[in-house]
């Protein structure tokens, strides 16, 4: 499993979670279309970390918890073995 | 007639629920993996809902308005990023692990989980005791819930002991029959009609009030200081406090944990884990924003009473603001079924199974299942009798009691040097220390603007990871069952 994989995942888990809710806005009461800009930040966020987590869970899924049954580096779940089993027992 | 029309709503949803539950019934295998977890098989929507509406519960809907009613909207940032991110994260770290590893060696329950790990019953024991000991009052919690919020609706003509009497007996009745897919599919409903009715109710009352601009005009002349983001209250270090733990603490409650287990599939978790920010931030904006709403509205809110239910008696037809009171009492009884389920399975599994009767057939243990709810859930209904602390207050130590066992669990799952005297004193360590900060005067409740909740986490972790390079695991601890030939294959 590769290692550069993992941290830039870590980091990016950090980065979502940091800016979550928009610091740099702090005290700031500008409203668009009569609700806090702070507020849309975080909708759109919501919106962005959604994204960030489907491409995660179709590309690097099983990343950090799976054993590493090749060690050719290949993220998991890329190519032919996505999904090959894990449905209904 | 209003009091009739409000009843009759409620009754129906119960009909219904109870419908979906004896279907379940008929589905059921009579074992005590299919009781607690439907054996495995939940998917995508279900999944997704039935976690959602765990997750949610009377605090979410009811003290949640009432806090961005009283301090201002951020509180849809706090609960997004412990629930939307913060949780989500955590259930791909601690859930899909555990669910591999549940599925491998069929474990129900957290503490099977380490217990089997370390070789150590009495850590399985702790666990479970820990988490019943925090689960006990916030189940009392969601009773005192239903309690009041049907004194109020009724306006006292069902007193507060027999509203919370009804939904108790009522939930027993359902848990035992239902078991957890009967409790996944009416949470699906229940989910899905408290996202729909909550956004009507956004609508309708802004389209009363005039939209978004005139209610925020109006709650800045009432309160200007609201639409600024940060406040005397909503600190920095309050806000990440709270995020943190509450968010590390969902993933502990048991009957969220219990969930991690039951996915059907691989698929059906990475299909929920891409859609649950969104599913959070859709219904977070809209309740919280109407309780922020409403304190610039002209509507005079009772002393001790709830925003939400005031707001829509006020401004929406009263078969609406019944509906969406029908709807908050589902969600609390949709937590509550939950937790009923998990503590017992808690109690069942790793209390008397392994410490007073190790040779329990799983026919045997599916029936004490049964009665374990019934006596949990009378017990909890009795202490709410005589003890209606707050929603907030208590609900509030419940998350940070649990978020304690988060980080030396994690530990646990990712580093193959942790011991079972690491674990054990990282566990003790960090309960010791928060349930201090509670009730004595000893350990302050706040470092700096940080939570005792927060300090605790650091506490365990240190504590877990400190031990155990210090100690030598145990000669029959099975160190390599977290690592090896774990994979969805």
């Amino acid at each position: 499993m590769s290692r550069p994989a993992l941290w830039g995942w870590i980091a990016v888990a950090i980065g979502l979670s940091a800016l979550t809710i928009p610091w740099f806005l702090w005290g700031d009461a500008t409203l668009v279309a009569g609700v806090p800009l702070w507020l849309w930040w975080h909708v759109g966020w919501m919106g962005l970390a959604s994204l960030v987590f489907w491409l995660f869970a179709r590309r690097f899924w099983g990343l950090g918890i799976e054993s590493d049954s090749d060690s050719s580096g290949g993220s998991p779940g890329s190519g032919s073995r996505v999904d090959a089993g894990g449905e209904r027992r | 007639m209003t009091v009739a029309i409000q009843l009759g709503i409620i009754v129906g949803y119960l009909l219904l629920a109870l419908a979906i539950g004896l279907v379940a019934y008929r589905l059921t295998d009579r074992t005590a993996e299919d009781f607690y977890l439907a054996s495995r098989t939940v998917g995508t929507i279900v999944l997704l809902f039935t976690t959602f509406a765990t997750l949610l519960s009377a605090f979410t809907f009811f003290a949640g308005p009432n806090v961005a009613y009283e301090q201002g909207p951020e509180w849809v940032l706090v609960m997004g990023l412990m629930d939307g991110i913060i949780f989500a994260i955590l259930w791909y770290v601690i859930g899909y692990k555990q669910w591999l590893l549940g599925r491998q060696y069929e474990y129900v329950t957290l503490g099977e989980m380490l217990g089997d790990r370390f070789a150590s019953r009495r850590l399985r024991g702790l666990v479970a005791g820990v988490s019943l000991l925090w689960l006990f009052p916030y189940v009392m919690l969601q009773q005192v819930g239903a309690g009041t919020a049907l004194q109020a609706l009724t306006e006292g003509t069902v007193p507060y002991a027999v509203g919370a009497g009804l939904i108790t007996a009522f939930m027993i009745l359902y848990v035992v029959v239902a078991g957890f897919r009967g409790i996944a599919w009416t949470d699906t409903l229940q989910g899905a009609f408290m996202l729909v009715t909550t956004w009507i109710a956004l609508v309708w009352v802004l389209a009363v009030v005039g939209g978004p601009s005139a209610a925020s005009s109006a709650l800045e002349a009432e309160a200007a200081h609201h639409l600024a983001l940060g406040s005397d209250f909503y600190t920095v270090q309050w806000m990440l406090s709270t995020a943190i733990t509450i968010g590390f603490g969902v993933a502990m409650f048991p009957q969220v944990n219990q969930r991690f287990f039951a996915a059907g599939s691989k698929k059906v978790l990475k299909r929920s884990f891409a859609l649950w920010p969104l599913l959070c931030v859709l219904l977070f904006v809209p309740s919280f924003l109407l309780g922020a709403w409403a304190r610039g509205l002209d509507v005079a809110i009772p002393e001790g009473e709830n925003v939400l239910p005031v707001i829509l008696a006020e401004y929406t037809p009263v078969w609406f603001a019944a509906l969406v009171i029908a709807g908050a009492m589902a969600a609390m009884m949709s937590s509550s079924d939950s937790m009923l389920l998990s503590g017992s399975s808690y109690f069942t599994r790793d209390l008397y199974r392994p410490f007073v009767d190790t040779d329990l057939s799983a026919r045997r243990e599916d029936l004490l299942a049964r009665i374990g709810v019934v006596g949990f859930a009378t017990a909890s209904f009795l202490a709410s009798l005589w003890n209606p602390a707050t929603l907030f207050e208590l609900g509030d130590a419940a998350f940070s009691g649990f978020a304690q066992l988060a980080l030396p669990v994690m530990v646990a799952l990712y580093w193959r040097k942790t011991t079972r005297a690491g674990i054990t004193a990282g566990i003790l360590a960090s309960q010791v220390f928060y349930l201090s900060s509670l009730f004595t005067s000893i350990v302050p409740s706040t470092y700096a603007g940080w939570t005792a909740g927060l300090v605790g986490m650091g506490l365990g972790l240190v504590v877990t990871v400190a031990v155990s390079l210090l100690t030598t695991p145990a000669p029959d601890e099975r160190r390599a069952i977290y690592f090896d030939g774990l994979e969805a294959d």
